[in-house]
Formats: C-alpha cells, structure tokens, sequence
C-alpha cells in the first residue's frame, strides 16, 4: 500500500495515495494506525484525497481507527473526501461519527 | 422463454484465484461494464460505482467463506436490456445471506455492512447452493 505519514504540528497525517481502499490493503492501514498508538501518537489524521473508492473493510479499519484513538484519548480526523467516498459515509451513517474536515488546514486547526 | 434461456446483451465469465489482489480487477470490470450500458436511463457512472462496490464486497465474502481447498471462485455477470444479474459461485459452506441483519447505524460496528450494501444497492440478492458451489446472486433493474 503506498502509504505516507508526516508529522505536522503535533499531529501524524497519513496520506493514503491508492485509488482503492478495500479488502486487499484496508489490513496494512489498520497495522500503520496501531502501532501509531503503540508509538503514542495518539493526533491522527487521514488525508484521503486520492481515495475514489472504499469497501465495508476500508470503513471498518477507519472504524477501528477511531474507536482505538478515542480510547487513547486522541483524536482521529478524516480530511479530503472525495464526494463518492463521502456517500459510503452517508450511506452508513459514519459521517455521524467521524470528524470530518474538507481540506487538511481545516483538520489542523482543529 | 424462462429467464435463465435469455440470450444475454452481455455475459462476462471470470474465473480468478481467491485472493484480495483481484478484487480491483473485478470491481472496475463491473463499474466499466455498467458505463456502456446504453439503454440504463439512470446515472450511469451511479451505477457503475455501486457495482463495483456490490462486486467487491460479494468478492470479497466468497474468499472469507471458501474452503481452504478451493483456489478459485467464479463470476458470471450478464446484462439484458431490463437487468442485470451477478453470480458469485465459490466452492465453501457458504452462509445464510438472508440471516444476516442490517447493522446498527445508529451504533456502528466493523461487521455486516459488506451485505448491507448488497442488499441496499441491489434490488435483489439471495444465496443459494448448487452442487459443490455456494452461489450468491444479485439483480438490478435497469429499466
């Protein structure tokens, strides 16, 4: 999965650079979010710009994701959905749940 | 003439190793699929994102499902000018498609959106078995 993670201000930003977040590489997503917790980074960001597609496994790692760093007490922040993407959210009710900001500024400042 | 006599528009037979690395293959084969469909009189590429997801997902269960002897699962998906309908057909035990509940969405867990989305963005799905195969097929009304 290219997947890329920088720190800014505090918080780690994950950037997903796949097209597809879905069964076959939603699993090394979900192993990149634990051991940022086990690290104690605990302010996650994830940029998904360039997601035009999610699966039911792609939603569960983000899923997993936020419950994991709502345990550590962090914050788990969802930024650059593309409007397909967003619809999954919809669809599932999950854009009740997460923090969602449409650009990364906005995630940072918040 | 009984459904299954139809001669089709379009019939695509696949058949693929039961593995993850496929699913991007299938799932675009479907969304392609559905963009040249002429005679659909809704949102075209609509409809191609939702099979593509609808294939993903059924993929994806066929491979958690199968037996650990079966390497490969096969997919038929055929267009008629009024439907289309998709058959996944693996060779394990299968599972009760019908039984499975619509998730909480007010309390959301990780399980059970995969056939949520089935059932939500086709107008019908049922699983079945056939033989050695556990087969989940899927319609949609195109017109």
């Amino acid at each position: 999965m290219n997947l890329k993670s920088e720190k800014i201000n505090g918080s780690t930003v994950l950037y997903i650079n796949e097209k597809r977040l879905d069964a076959h590489n939603s699993p090394e997503l979900n192993e990149r979010i634990l051991k940022l917790l086990e690290n104690g980074e605990t302010k996650i960001i994830v940029e998904l710009g360039d997601v035009y597609f999610v699966d039911s496994s792609g939603l569960g790692v983000l899923l997993s994701g936020f419950k994991n760093t709502a345990s550590h007490k962090g914050s788990f922040i969802l930024t650059g959905l593309q409007s397909q993407v967003r619809s999954m959210f919809e669809l599932t009710r999950l854009h009740r749940v997460f923090t969602i900001r449409p650009t990364l500024q906005e995630a940072l400042e918040d | 003439m009984a459904r299954a006599n139809r001669q089709s528009d379009v019939r695509v037979d696949i058949t693929l190793p039961t593995q993850t690395r496929y699913l991007s293959l299938v799932g675009n084969l479907g969304e392609e699929l559905a963009r040249d469909i002429e005679t659909y009189s809704g949102d075209r590429a609509e409809l191609g994102y939702n099979l593509n997801l609808v294939l993903t997902e059924a993929m994806t269960n066929a491979i958690e499902h199968a037996s650990k002897s079966s390497k490969k699962l096969r997919i038929i998906i055929r267009v008629w000018r009024e439907e289309l309908c998709i058959r996944v057909y693996d060779q394990g035990e299968g599972f009760d498609f019908g039984a499975v509940n619509k998730p909480e969405l007010d309390n959301p867990t990780v399980g059970g959106m995969g056939i949520f989305f089935i059932k939500t963005l086709m107008d019908s799905a049922r699983s079945y078995k056939s033989n050695s195969n556990h087969i989940l097929e899927m319609r949609k009304i195109l017109n």
